[in-house]
């Protein structure tokens, strides 16, 4: 999950990062009276979770709370890149020296975390990363031990840092690291780092991605996410691994890579059926069980995009023929809001079972394939309809 | 032969007595693997009954290894203690550990694989957030159904668990040395490249079927070290062409982030160094069936 600017200037803040004062606003008035109580000049910044916001007009200096308003009134339903801004931090204004950069990360390909540093800042990362690498220092940091002050030291000074802000650039990286690890984040970056007019290093725009998975050992709860598509809302109510795509046939797999693998087979299907695509990747997991398989339907026949349904299964642990009692169970408590075709196909064990239960029920709009690939090409046939 | 687990393999699995340790233990001694006992240090000294086998509990893997010469350590821990159960099989220098659990943040993943690589790897990790690993008519350590194929000469490494079985269940006529399932997390113990050196190394593996998806460069540094070091035939199969940038598909590393992760580049990687990609999961098999046809 990526946070909004907001969010990461107040987790920086939390663990002792010198920010500047930043308040949030969702209205014109609002961030008047936020630049009021600041004080000086501010700078009004939508919050999106994309870049080149400046360019986009959704940065702007105000001198003023009357000007914060107006400029907050510009910025507000301004549409960068598709992401329209709701809501703008106020930040107070900065005499900036230099700008430098700093970020910590998963590091997958090497399976540990990497520092990011360079004395250069301002820029793009990956601008710096192309047009001068020698520029960028790439740290590797151990998962066990971490970043303390020798390591923060270390990566400063491999950062290009002349020596007289080695010690301040540090302890501000030691914190950082604090973030990153207490916050189970998988990415805390910060451009620019600053340093001011008056001697002050201070992380002025940062942004932090934090690991789902870690939810559990976290209070997030009340943070603000993204907002969800309302199909979207509704699986995660019911707890569904469902993600909306914009085509025509719904998906029903067990398993991710299953389901990845489904809709790319829809998907080429579709070349030969008016382009037809997959509506959803829905992951009912490995069991199937028939509560989850009605839920899941639920969800994916209330998509009036959705044209058929592709019921794609392997009878693993749960056998084809508790999958095919569960696709009756479904469609029995389903009852009339069934109303679009189905195609399924089982695979695995006790597969001949499976089938017989399906074609015993014989209901109208179920049609039962082979193969995975026959079955993806029936159903594309019928969104095509 | 097969490939890090066989017949003289003896399991215990962490986390037993839980429903979905104690379910799966069931599973794996129907199919044949031996298993010789479980970890659970609120239960130690119990004794569980499981398809007519009494079961030890012991309180560490320590004990349960030096009790029953366990080599292999099923681990079916929940995520908040899945890194501790994985650092305890690594303090214990287990030479096998399978770790099943999905939705390990990756920060405990992350530092028990560095831990691991402080201590010298001497337990070999598979997983998280995986299947295991199966190497039919020998061994069972994880929670692929084990009568969905049979014994044979092809080796498979893959990242998904219903795309390995349903390979598995395609090709069930030939048949399986070792199938490992190695994960969908961003950070795992066993790479396709670590069981691609393993099955090349195999006398009886005669091909190999490599099944990757969107995220990381883990299929990318995979068809380099094919191109380099594998003289067995290789077919791939890359899910996840139709993933949108930025959203995870139900692995934790299924994700496109940017330009980065993705199955067409995958797929380019491996066709650069000659090995076929099939379209879809059953051309990928029939690629397959072709090679084992021209052995």
């Amino acid at each position: 999950m990526d946070l909004f600017e907001y969010q990461a200037r107040d987790l920086f803040e939390n663990y002792g990062v010198p920010v500047l004062q930043g308040r949030i606003a969702d209205t014109p008035e609002e961030a008047e009276a936020a630049a009021a109580a600041i004080g000086g000049t501010v700078v009004v910044k939508a919050q999106v979770k994309t870049g080149g916001r400046g360019k986009a007009g959704g940065v702007k200096v105000a001198h003023s709370p009357q000007e914060a308003k107006e400029k907050a009134e510009e910025i507000l339903g301004l549409d960068i890149k598709g992401h329209v801004v709701k809501r703008v931090m106020i930040a107070q204004g900065a005499k900036i020296a230099q700008e430098f950069y700093f970020s910590v990360l998963l590091d997958r390909s090497n399976r540990t975390f990497l520092s990011l540093c360079s004395v250069e800042g301002g820029m793009e990362i990956e601008q710096l990363a192309v047009e001068r690498p020698e520029a960028l220092a790439r740290i590797p940091v151990s998962a066990v031990s971490g970043i303390d002050k020798a390591k923060a030291v270390e990566i400063t000074k491999a950062g290009g840092f002349p020596d007289e802000l080695v010690d301040a650039v540090s302890d501000v990286i030691v914190k950082l690291y604090e973030v990153f690890e207490k916050e189970d984040a998988t990415l805390v970056e910060v451009n620019p780092l600053v340093l001011t007019e008056d001697g002050q290093i201070l992380a002025l725009d940062g942004k932090v991605t934090l690991d789902e998975n870690a939810d559990f050992r976290h209070e997030r709860d009340q943070m603000e996410r993204d907002a969800l598509d309302p199909l979207e809302a509704k699986a995660k109510a019911m707890d569904l691994n469902y993600v909306k795509l914009d085509g025509e046939v719904g998906i029903i797999g067990n398993g991710a890579g299953l389901v990845m693998s489904t809709l790319d087979v829809v998907a080429y299907a579709g070349e030969s059926h008016g382009g037809v695509k997959p509506a959803n990747f829905l992951d009912i997991g490995g069991g199937a069980s028939a509560e989850v398989m009605a839920a899941g339907l639920d969800v994916i026949l209330n998509d009036p995009q959705v044209k058929s349904v592709f019921v794609n299964v392997f009878g693993g642990i749960t056998a084809c023929d508790a999958v095919a009692n569960g696709i009756v169970g479904a469609l029995n408590t389903l009852g009339s809001k069934a109303s679009k075709p189905l195609v399924v196909r089982l695979d695995g064990n006790n597969v001949d079972e499976g089938r017989t239960i399906l074609k015993e029920f014989n209901h109208p709009l179920v049609a039962l394939a082979d193969t995975m690939d026959g079955g993806a090409s029936t159903a594309a046939e019928l969104a095509n309809r | 032969m097969a490939i890090f687990l066989n017949s003289d393999s003896r399991i215990i699995v962490q986390g037993m007595t839980g429903a979905e340790g104690m379910k799966h233990t069931q599973r794996m001694l129907a199919g044949g693997s031996n298993i010789v006992g479980g970890v659970n240090p609120r239960k130690a000294g119990e004794t569980v009954e499981v398809e007519g086998k009494s079961l030890p509990v012991f309180g560490t893997v320590q004990e349960a290894m030096a009790e029953t010469g366990a080599n292999v350590s099923v681990i079916f821990v929940p995520p908040a203690f899945a890194k501790a159960a994985i650092i305890e099989a690594i303090d214990a220098e287990i030479p096998l550990a399978v770790a099943i659990t999905e939705g390990i943040p990756v920060h405990d993943s992350a530092s028990a694989w560095a831990y691991n690589v402080e201590k010298g790897l001497k337990t070999r990790l598979i997983g998280p957030n995986c299947p295991g690993i199966i190497s039919p008519g020998q061994s069972n350590a994880g929670i692929t159904p084990w009568n969905i194929t049979g014994q044979g000469p092809i080796g498979l490494v893959s990242k998904s668990g219903t795309l390995t079985y349903q390979m598995m269940f395609e090709l069930r006529d030939i048949g399986f040395t070792t199938g490992i399932g190695i994960g969908g997390d961003p950070v795992i113990g066993t790479t396709h490249i670590d069981a691609l050196e393993a099955f090349e190394n195999d006398p009886e593996t005669k091909a190999i079927v490599l099944i990757g998806e969107i995220g990381g460069d883990s299929e990318e540094k995979a068809a380099e070290y094919i191109s380099k070091h594998v003289t067995k035939p290789v077919v791939a199969y890359v899910a996840g062409f139709t993933a949108p940038e930025g959203k995870t598909m139900g692995h934790a590393g299924a994700i496109v982030s940017g330009s980065a992760g993705t199955a067409q580049a995958k797929k380019e990687a491996f066709e650069a160094v000659g090995v076929k990609v099939g379209k879809t999961p059953s051309e990928t098999a029939s690629l397959m069936r072709d090679i084992i046809a021209n052995l």
